[in-house]
C-alpha cells in the first residue's frame, strides 16, 4: 500500500447523511472478481441518468469538481454492507480523503462520522477518513458552495487541513495513533501480523477452538 | 474484576497486544461467500500464502445463486464469481457447501444450523450481517475483503476494543409481535449510527423468552444500528438448540459436557459496567413498519408517515429525500400503503420459524390480485424442513412463489429484483435506495406482517386483522 503523508486537491461535497455502501457502489458491480475497475461505478445511481449519461445535477459531474480528490459528506458515511468494493470505488475514482462529521446524540454519546467497517476498509486501502465537528463540516460546505473548486491540503503528520479559500482556513483533526502510523508507513497488514507468528503458534497450542476455551 | 460477556470472550482470544492499544485477536471460525472472497484468495496467491486453518474456514454460495432454477446460472458474471469460489476452495482446501448440496444456504443461516456457530467463539465473515451469530454468545464481526485475506492467512484479526452497550428488553411481547419489531424499535430509538463503535448486548425478560431463531433476527440487525457486533448470553434455549438436531460441527458426548461447563460461564457479571445502557419496554410494543430509506425510519403499524421535521435523528432534508424516493406523503396511514411485491426470506427472517409464521397467515387464504409473493428459504435444510411440514403446499395454494435457498431479493444480486417504483414489504434488513433493485421501494417488517400484507394488498395490523 502507498503511504499517505500529505495531499492537496479539490474538495467536493455530497450533502447527505447516512450514505450507505449500496449507494457508494450498487450490488450489480459486486460480481467482479478482480480488485480494479470499480472507480467508474462510484455513486452509480446518483452519478448517471437512466440513459447512462452523467447526471449534470450531481456535484461530482460538475466541471469545477471534475478533478476532486477530497470528499466531504454528512454523518454515518459508509453505513450498511461490509463490501470493500465501496472503498475500492472511492479510491479508484481518485479520492484520497473522505471527511464526515461526528455528532452528539440526545443522551450526550458521541456518534462517529463513519461506519466502522467502512472506516476500517479505508485504512486498508490508504484512504484517509477524517472526522470534524458538525459546525466545521457546515463551514466546509459553505466554502465549497461559495468557492467551487476550492483546494485543500491534508497534512497527516501534523493532523491539519488547510482550506485554500479566501480567507485561508485551518482545521485540526484527531486520529487513532495506530491508524496514523499505519497510513504514514503504508504497511502490509499481513506481513506485520506474521511477525507475530511465534505468538500465534503459542496461542494455538493452548486454545481449543471447539470450546473456544483454554 | 467484573466483566461483560464481550470482555470475557475478548480476553479468551487475545494472542498478543500490539502498539497503540491494538490487539491481535484469534478467530475461531471464518465463514466465506462468493462475493467478498475472490480478491482475498487472489491476494494469498500473489503473496504465495496459504490458508492457515482450512478446517476452521467454511464456504457457501448464497448472494448470487438463482432461486428459481439452481441448475443453470444464466448471468455469466455471476457464474464466473461462483466458479471462482469453487476453484479457490479446491486450491486452498476449504470446505464448500455447493449448489445442490443439502448444506447450501445463506451463510448466517448455515453456520448456526450446522453447529459451526458455538458460544464463546470468535467468528468473522466478509458480510455485515455476521452479527447474527452473536445470538449464541459468539463474538461475530463483519469484515472487509482485506481482513478476510488477513484471517485466511493468519487466523487472527487486528482489533481495537469496542465500547459496550447494553440494551435491555423489559416485559413481554404481545401475541403476533416479534423480535423483528424489537430490533426495528431499537434502531428507531438510537438511529443507524447509534451503535457505531459498540458491541451491543441484548438482555432482559423479553430476550430470554425468545427462541434461537428469534434471537438471531435481533443480532442480525445489530449492524443496522451501526454496531460492531450483537451478543446474547447463551442459556438453556441455546444449549438445547445445539444439543438437539443434526449439527455435524457441534461437539457431542463428553466434548459437549465439557463445552457446556464453559458455556455456562458466558454471561456478563451482574454488576459489570457498560459504556451505555438503554431499556425498551416490550409490553406495549406494536408491529413495526419502515416508511423511509434508512432502517431507523420506522414507526408502529398503527401510525402515520411522519412530518418532515419530526423524525428523531434525521434532518428535514433526509426525510424529504426519503419520502420523495418512497413516493409517500406525511400524514398517510401506514395501513393505507399498497404493495406490489412481498419478499419473505433472508438471513434476517429466512428460518423455519419465520416460514411457519408466514404459513399460519397464508393457510386458507390467497394473496391479493396481482401481488408478487416470493418465499425464499434461508437454506436447503430450511427448505427441506418446510416441505416436510407441508408449508410449501400452503404457500403455493395461497398463490405465493416457493423458491430455492439464497439471499435473493434482500440485495437483488440474483435475478430476483424490484422494478423502478415497485413497492415491496420485505422481511430482510435494509430499505436503502435501490437495495432491492434500482428505484424499488422497500418496507421492512416481520414475516407474519409481510404475509398478511400479501393477502390484504396493503399493510394491516396483524394483531387485530381477521
Amino acid at each position: 500500500m502507498n503511504p499517505f503523508t500529505t495531499h492537496k486537491g479539490i474538495v467536493v461535497a455530497v450533502d447527505r447523511a447516512n450514505i450507505d455502501t449500496d449507494a457508494i457502489i450498487p450490488k450489480q458491480f459486486l460480481k467482479l472478481i478482480g480488485r480494479t475497475g470499480f472507480g467508474q461505478f462510484l455513486f452509480n445511481d446518483w452519478r448517471y441518468l437512466d440513459n447512462g449519461q452523467p447526471n449534470p445535477e450531481f456535484d461530482l459531474n460538475k466541471p469545477a469538481f471534475k478533478d476532486a480528490t477530497i470528499l466531504v459528506a454528512r454523518n454515518n458515511f459508509g453505513c450498511g454492507s461490509s463490501r470493500e468494493h465501496a472503498v475500492w470505488a472511492v479510491a479508484q475514482y481518485g479520492l484520497r480523503v473522505v471527511i464526515a462529521p461526528w455528532r452528539k446524540d440526545a443522551d450526550g454519546s458521541r456518534i462517529p462520522g463513519f461506519a466502522d467497517i467502512f472506516r476500517n476498509n479505508c485504512v486498508k486501502n490508504g484512504v484517509l477518513t477524517i472526522e470534524l465537528s458538525e459546525a466545521e463540516v457546515d463551514q466546509l460546505f459553505g466554502f465549497i458552495k461559495a468557492q467551487p473548486g476550492v483546494q485543500m491540503t491534508v497534512d497527516l503528520p501534523k493532523q491539519t487541513l488547510v482550506l485554500h479559500g479566501k480567507p485561508e482556513q485551518v482545521f485540526k483533526f484527531e486520529i487513532d495513533a495506530g491508524v496514523k502510523d499505519y497510513l504514514l508507513r503504508g504497511l502490509d497488514d499481513i506481513a506485520l501480523t506474521l511477525e507475530k507468528e511465534a505468538a500465534i503458534t503459542a496461542f494455538e497450542k493452548k486454545h481449543d477452538v471447539q470450546l473456544a476455551a483454554r | 474484576m467484573k466483566q461483560t460477556l464481550y470482555e470475557k470472550i475478548w480476553n479468551r482470544h487475545v494472542v498478543t497486544e500490539l502498539a497503540d492499544g491494538w490487539t491481535l485477536l484469534f478467530i475461531d471460525r471464518q465463514l466465506v461467500h462468493e462475493v467478498t472472497s475472490p480478491q482475498a484468495f487472489d491476494g494469498l496467491r500473489l503473496a504465495r500464502r496459504k490458508v492457515r486453518h482450512p478446517e476452521l474456514t467454511f464456504a457457501t454460495l448464497d448472494h448470487n445463486v438463482p432461486t428459481d432454477d439452481q441448475s443453470v446460472i444464466r448471468d455469466p458474471v455471476a457464474k464466473a464469481q461462483i466458479e471462482a469460489l469453487r476453484n479457490n476452495c479446491k486450491e486452498f482446501g476449504v470446505r464448500l457447501f455447493d449448489i445442490g448440496s443439502k448444506e447450501l444456504g445463506v451463510v448466517h443461516i448455515v453456520g448456526p444450523e450446522l453447529g459451526i456457530t458455538l458460544p464463546g467463539t470468535t467468528i468473522v465473515c466478509g458480510d455485515s450481517h455476521t452479527a447474527t451469530h452473536g445470538a449464541f454468545g459468539a463474538l461475530a464481526h463483519g469484515i472487509g475483503t482485506s481482513e478476510v485475506e488477513h484471517v485466511l492467512a493468519t487466523q487472527t484479526l487486528r482489533q481495537k476494543k469496542s465500547k459496550t452497550f447494553r440494551v435491555e428488553y423489559a416485559g413481554r411481547l404481545q401475541p403476533h409481535v416479534t423480535s423483528k419489531d424489537m430490533v426495528l424499535k431499537l434502531i428507531g430509538e438510537i438511529g443507524t449510527a447509534g451503535g457505531t463503535g459498540c458491541v451491543l448486548e441484548y438482555t432482559g425478560a423479553a430476550v430470554r423468552a425468545l427462541s434461537m431463531e428469534a434471537r438471531m433476527t435481533i443480532c442480525n440487525m445489530s449492524i443496522e444500528a451501526g454496531a460492531r457486533a450483537g451478543l446474547i448470553a447463551p442459556d438453556e434455549t441455546t444449549f438445547n438448540y445445539i444439543a438437539t438436531g443434526d449439527r455435524p460441527f457441534a461437539p457431542c458426548g463428553a466434548a459437549l459436557e465439557k463445552a457446556l461447563a464453559y458455556w455456562k460461564t458466558l454471561a456478563s457479571d451482574p454488576d459489570a459496567t457498560f459504556d451505555r445502557t438503554l431499556t425498551i419496554d416490550c409490553d406495549k410494543l406494536a408491529p413495526q413498519v419502515t416508511w423511509g430509506t434508512s432502517p431507523g425510519m420506522v414507526t408502529d403499524v398503527t401510525g402515520v408517515v411522519p412530518e418532515f421535521d419530526q423524525v428523531r435523528g434525521y434532518s428535514r432534508a433526509d426525510v424529504e429525500a426519503a419520502l420523495a424516493y418512497m413516493g409517500l406523503k406525511p400524514g398517510m396511514k401506514i395501513t393505507d400503503i399498497k404493495l406490489d411485491t412481498v419478499f419473505i426470506g433472508s438471513c434476517t427472517n429466512g428460518r423455519i420459524e419465520d416460514l411457519r409464521a408466514a404459513a399460519a397467515v397464508f393457510k386458507g387464504r390467497k394473496v391479493a390480485a396481482g401481488m408478487r409473493t416470493l418465499i425464499v428459504p434461508g437454506s436447503a435444510r430450511v427448505k427441506a424442513e418446510a416441505e416436510a411440514e407441508g408449508l410449501d403446499k400452503i404457500f403455493k395454494a395461497a398463490g405465493a412463489d416457493w423458491r430455492y435457498a439464497g439471499c435473493s431479493m434482500c440485495l437483488a444480486m440474483n435475478p430476483d429484483q424490484l422494478k423502478p417504483g415497485e413497492r415491496c414489504a420485505a422481511t430482510s434488513n435494509r430499505n436503502f435506495e435501490g437495495r432491492q433493485g434500482k428505484g424499488g421501494r422497500t418496507h421492512l417488517v416481520g414475516p407474519a406482517m409481510a404475509a398478511a400484507a400479501a393477502v390484504a394488498g396493503h399493510f394491516v395490523d396483524i394483531r387485530t386483522w381477521k
